[in-house]
């Protein structure tokens, strides 16, 4: 690694001498010293405006003064610069008084009743920085209030101190340039265009960076002070980012969540569903106690002991799966991978709920386990290749990252994929077409160089030949690959060994030492060697009888292809589940044990990089255990115990394990089906879940819904033209399973295909039609 | 012997001053015909050499700031002409693309081919439809004449009505199609002006003076004027005199002079108080007859020439009342980007709205120039600073007229005896 040189410059601020990078503000050259100049607009990650004034301060260089106060958020350091803040120069400091008499004017001082009150940057800074008496006794600017610029963000133009930051993160940031400052003098205001909502994805953050409580969050507005919530550092448990995040509670209720301080990861910023979606966590649905289902058939409530020897004595009595979600902790995938081989003696566990495909599963521990592709690497890539993955819809950090580099350096963005996304759009990216299925075809002819990084989402897994190809691509290139799946789980349960062809730390289950290694840490004699089966075949297993009992932790099946199958594996079935609210499994299951979420139990995430995320409980003294703990209990019950009592034990153990050095997975050769030819009604089906859609955790949250993009089904001009088609028009469209009508849209798509959300409101595809993509599908205007 | 020299405005008073054929008959377009067929570096090194200074109110030297622009660069240079004359007072660019636009375009033709520009965009104020017009002929008068369209275009674009957009970053972004704030500086306009493109911005008299100064040399230029500010300008005298106008001389001039040539105060009044350049400029009062009117002689008498912009105020004016007048306009015209303007005029408004109605007392005079302390080199741009000059320097010349409004409990003035109106029995 090369490291860079960077040009320091020393400049003296208040008689202090600092030595700073070449280009840094004065504002941040002083607070290297510790010394606070007040500010408003300055944000280190916005380009400067210099518009607030708050931070004036006296500068000369080299002898020659200014002749008036500098805004210090504005200039860079220079050799010879002394500055005077308002700690030294009276000037300065007169300056920054007046100019924050003239913010209060016209100011409501509402602050008793203001969501902002108790850690308002005008409220602290008018106390460190104002005087205590305005001289002002004429008549302030009223608006009216509050205003809905989107269904959950809220707009006081009377307390807006017109700082641009929201505006100026919009475009410079998300690059949803869809609030603007409008009007002009004191009129001045933040405004969204005519009919055009704030529906950004990462509109949130502009309430987090509001310096006033103007830009308020319609879930917390009114909710609590400040001063009355205990705040715990958090992980994002909604996708594969890895945000750092704050969890504020009150009396063991989440009242909101912030985008935490993670330079490396997602800087300041977060994803609107990371922030606003909690309250599932407190949903109506959430399971208090065991479940028992008795001998009438029904679901009847169980002390623990009881639900514990049910569960036992099921699992004991057949042949057992694990079938594990996405959102599992690292620790309680590692619990699930460790009782599959020692209380079950099986690998036959996945924790892949979703479409999934055995070439994806050779992928992941040929190419995905245990790899190093980072963020950073995205800073420095010459060339980003996106495959089956929408980074604003699956994983909305690493967007603001790419489109970072966007802006800066104008970063080459290729996507393969069946339609032109809003995200690729606004990412500049270069948009290779392909009809669904075909696109291992497309990958080959990329070329790339050892600086490119190659982003494939879990989707990837959805036509056949496209991991083999990105393999193939990067074993030609020496492009690295990053694997960003979109729940939070994923990549640790991967490293958890939560799949069938792999033990802890990416041991092949079929090599004998792999097996060694991990039976000696486990205590155990020997472990099972044969590879294990995938979701799919779990189910088909059970169908067949094969397997008898199910551990399910997490899953909905109705995420998966052939959910009625599904159904009816898990009707048939022993079924032990662990979740937090009921669901179709726990329906269906013959012992519900109730487990914590995220906000009650302390752990860790492994981000797509691979970066332990780690948290602590955010509620206190909640009685709900963990997925680990009671796996543990289970295992205990069973006779076979896995010794994982608590999180602390997990790491421990898995810091014991060390790293494998021996071979990894080979990849077989997959052969691609021929792709078939659509025509007149038939397409070819493509989908991708948006951020906002009827995903389980974000139940409860309406004002968050209500800023979800259209449902609609996409077809090409051509296409469209072909069936009389025009936007906004019903489509029926079929499968032999069943069938959705969607507004059309007609867009820049493959001819082949139709695009519609996967699971948005109105259009759940792999409920609807049981099937998501590659599929051919009829369509019927009606 | 008259100290009026008029170039400019020589041809003002023919009827077809405005045509293309008019503008021929004195040797128009000959200028430019000369400029095209020499090197654009020759051009630069000639105008610095006059001495023309930027007529929109700083002065800043024309021939340098064309000098910046960075040259064999392969990237669009642009001309941007400021017309967007909105200062109260402030009258000289109006009359004069009234009076013969073709100057301005033979101007923009020879400054573009001098900053190796291919288009010229003049940003024009929307209100003064009747120029709008006029300039709009001109241009396909010199586009059918083929005088434009040969490597050389003009763009005529009309402001939407804002002050602000008389700021040259700030029309920049009104001219981009955004809504006109002062852009941060660095990068300057030379550098990434108009489209991210190195960009001179001019005012319109700036470029109107280059034809003549390149038809008749350097020199020639140099030899009117004083020793810093060459050449002649257009004085636009307006207010309480018997012979409002257009009056062309070199820099240097004194009011009294002009007044003298003009005809006088109002008859049967004295002279109270005046603006060198336009509102934002610090008032004079009849001390400062005999400032010379060039840059240094009213810097040093505490002004700026500014726009030369001479509203001429007699002793039946409240100054109280003219100055809350102008205060009004520039609350009504801050943009709001910034906290002093945006916030400051709005507080002086009705600081100055109780002192003149009587419900002020001396306290607030100290809070007002506090105030305008607050205001004065603290916001982003002029136009806060602009806004407390009428403020700070009526209080430094009429303390007493304010204290009488004071102590009055209202004005003592009667509004109708300073009208045009007043005692023709109105």
């Amino acid at each position: 690694m090369t490291t860079e040189v960077v040009d320091m410059i020393t400049v003296v601020v208040d008689g202090f001498e600092v030595s700073v990078p070449k280009g840094t503000l004065v504002i941040r050259a002083a607070e290297q010293l510790g010394i606070q100049i007040p500010r408003f607009c300055d944000h280190p990650l916005l380009e400067p405006v210099g518009a607030c004034r708050q931070c004036l301060v006296d500068i000369e260089i080299n002898g020659r003064a200014f002749p008036k106060p500098q805004a210090s958020c504005t200039i860079p350091v220079e050799p010879g610069m002394i500055v005077k803040t308002q700690l030294t120069s009276p000037v300065a400091e007169k300056a920054q008084r007046g100019v924050m008499e003239l913010l209060l004017i016209n100011h409501p001082l509402d602050c008793p009743v203001c969501d902002k009150g108790g850690e308002c940057p005008l409220q602290n800074q008018a106390m460190s920085n104002g005087q205590g008496e305005t001289r002002f006794e004429g008549v302030k600017r009223t608006f009216q209030k509050p205003i809905n610029i989107s269904s959950q963000v809220l707009l006081d133009r009377e307390r807006c101190v017109l700082c641009a930051r929201c505006t100026r993160f919009s475009e410079q940031i998300a690059s949803d340039p869809f609030i603007t400052l409008n009007e002009r003098g004191a009129l001045q205001q933040v405004g969204i265009y005519e009919n055009k909502p704030f529906e950004s994805y990462f509109s949130g953050n502009t309430v987090q960076i509001c310096p006033v409580g103007a830009l308020t969050g319609a879930a917390y507005r009114f909710r609590a002070r400040p001063f009355d919530l205990v705040s715990t550092p958090s992980a994002c448990e909604h996708c594969a980012s890895g945000c750092d995040m704050r969890t504020d509670v009150r009396r063991g209720k989440t009242l909101r969540r912030l985008a935490g301080d993670d330079s490396t990861v997602n800087e300041e910023w977060n994803c609107d569903k990371g922030r606003w979606a909690f309250k599932y966590v407190t949903s109506v649905d959430r399971l208090t106690t065991p479940m028992v289902r008795n001998s009438a058939g029904e679901l009847v409530a169980a002390s623990w002991p009881e639900a514990l020897a049910a569960a036992a004595k099921g699992l004991k009595a057949a042949k057992a799966a694990v079938l594990v979600g996405g959102r599992a902790t690292y620790e309680d995938a590692y619990g699930y991978s460790k009782f599959a081989r020692v209380a079950l003696e099986t690998n036959d566990i996945d924790f892949r709920s979703r479409l999934a495909s055995n070439e994806e599963r050779e992928f992941l521990a040929a190419r995905v386990v245990g790899s190093t592709t980072t963020y950073l690497d995205i800073d420095r890539a010459d060339h980003v290749l996106l495959v089956g993955f929408e980074p604003e819809e699956e994983s909305p950090i690493v967007f603001l990252r790419i489109n970072k580099q966007v802006r800066k350096r104008a970063l080459k963005v290729t996507a393969i994929a069946t339609k032109l996304s809003i995200g690729v759009e606004k990412l500049k990216g270069e948009f290779v077409k392909v009809a669904p299925g075909a696109e291992a075809a497309a990958i080959a002819t990329q070329s790339l160089s050892a600086k490119s990084v190659i982003l494939v989402g879990e989707r990837g897994a959805e036509s056949a030949g496209v991991l083999s190809a990105v393999a193939a691509l990067a074993d030609s290139t020496g492009a690295k690959i990053a694997w960003i799946p979109r729940r939070a789980g994923e990549r640790g349960a991967l490293e958890a060994g939560a799949i069938g062809n792999l033990l802890p730390g990416g041991r092949p289950v079929t090599d004998a030492s792999a097996r060694v290694d991990i039976a000696a840490v486990w205590g155990t004699d020997s472990l099972p060697s044969a590879e294990g089966k995938s979701v799919q075949e779990i189910y088909a297993a059970v169908y067949a009888g094969e397997i008898g009992a199910l551990v399910v932790g997490g899953v909905d099946p109705l995420d998966g292809e052939n959910s009625q199958a599904a159904l009816a594996a898990l009707e048939k079935a022993f079924v032990v589940s662990l979740e937090i609210a009921s669901s179709a499994v726990t329906q269906r299951a013959d012992v519900v044990l109730p487990v914590a979420a995220i906000t009650e139990k302390s752990g860790s995430f492994l981000n797509w990089e691979g970066r332990p995320r780690s948290f602590d409980a955010a509620v206190q003294d909640s009685l709900n255990r963990s997925d680990l703990r009671i796996l543990s209990m289970i295992a205990e019950e069973m006779g076979a115990s896995i010794n994982l009592g608590t999180v602390t034990a997990a790491i421990k153990e898995i810091a014991s394990l060390g790293k494998w050095e021996g071979a990894r997975i080979s990849m077989s050769k997959v052969s691609v089906p021929a792709q078939p030819t659509v025509a007149g009604d038939r397409f070819i089906l493509t989908s991708w879940r948006r951020l906002l859609d009827l995903g389980t955790l974000q139940q409860g949250e309406e004002n968050l819904a209500g800023t979800a993009r259209k449902t609609v089904a996409v077809i090409s001009p051509k296409r469209a033209s072909a069936l009389g088609v025009v936007d906004g028009d019903k489509l029926k469209i079929s499968t032999s399973f069943g069938s959705v009508t969607l507004n059309a849209l007609v867009e820049d798509i493959h001819d082949d295909a139709l695009w519609a959300p996967r699971n948005s409101r109105g259009s759940q595809l792999l409920v609807n039609l049981g099937v998501a993509h590659g599929a051919v599908v009829s369509v019927v205007k009606v | 012997m008259t100290k009026l020299t008029p170039v400019l405005s020589a041809h003002w008073d023919e009827k077809d001053s405005f045509t293309i054929e008019g503008y021929k008959r004195h040797g128009g377009y000959t200028a430019s015909a000369k400029a095209l067929a020499m090197d654009p570096d020759a051009i630069i090194q000639l105008v610095k050499d006059s001495g023309l200074r930027g007529r929109g109110g700083a002065g800043f030297p024309t021939g340098m700031k064309w000098g910046f622009i960075p040259q064999g660069d392969n990237r669009e240079h642009y001309l941007v002409v400021n017309a967007d004359e909105s200062e109260p007072g402030t009258c000289k660019d109006t009359p004069l693309l009234m009076a013969n636009p073709h100057v301005l375009i033979e101007g923009c033709i020879i400054a573009c081919h001098a900053i190796r520009a291919k288009h010229a965009f003049i940003y024009i104020r929307g209100e003064v439809t009747h120029v709008v017009r006029r300039v709009n002929q001109a241009i396909e008068d010199a586009y059918k004449a083929g005088l434009l369209g040969n490597g050389i275009d003009v763009v005529l674009h009309i402001g939407a009505g804002a002050y602000i957009c008389g700021e040259e970053t700030a029309l920049l972004d009104s001219l981009e199609g955004f809504r006109g704030q002062p852009r941060l500086r660095p990068p300057f306009p030379a550098i990434a002006g108009l489209y991210a493109r190195p960009t001179v911005v001019n005012n319109v008299e700036s470029i109107a003076s280059v034809p003549a100064i390149i038809a008749n040399g350097a020199e020639w230029y140099q030899s009117m004027g004083t020793e810093k500010s060459k050449g002649a300008t257009l004085y636009s005298l307006s207010g309480h005199v018997n012979n409002p106008g257009q009056f062309e001389a070199p820099l240097g001039i004194t009011l009294r002079e002009i007044l003298e040539l003009s005809g006088g105060i109002r008859t049967g009044h004295t002279l109270k108080f005046w603006t060198p350049g336009g509102s934002s400029t610090p008032l004079f009062t009849a001390e400062h007859l005999d400032v010379p009117l060039d840059y240094e002689g009213v810097a040093a008498a505490g002004s700026m020439l500014g726009t030369k912009a001479l509203q001429i105020f007699d002793e039946t004016t409240c100054v109280v009342r003219a100055v809350l007048r102008w205060t009004e306009f520039y609350k009504h015209e801050s943009c709001g980007k910034c906290t002093p303007c945006r916030e400051g005029t709005w507080w002086l408004v009705q600081l100055l709205r109780d002192l003149e109605a009587g419900k002020g007392t001396e306290a607030d005079l100290a809070k007002l120039l506090d105030l305008c302390d607050n205001i004065m080199g603290r916001s982003f741009c002029a136009l806060g600073d602009g806004a407390t000059s009428p403020i700070t320097s009526s209080i430094k010349y009429f303390r007493d007229e304010y204290i009488a409004h004071i102590t009055h409990g209202g004005c003592p003035f009667d509004p109708v005896a300073s009208t045009l109106f007043a005692g023709a029995g109105a």
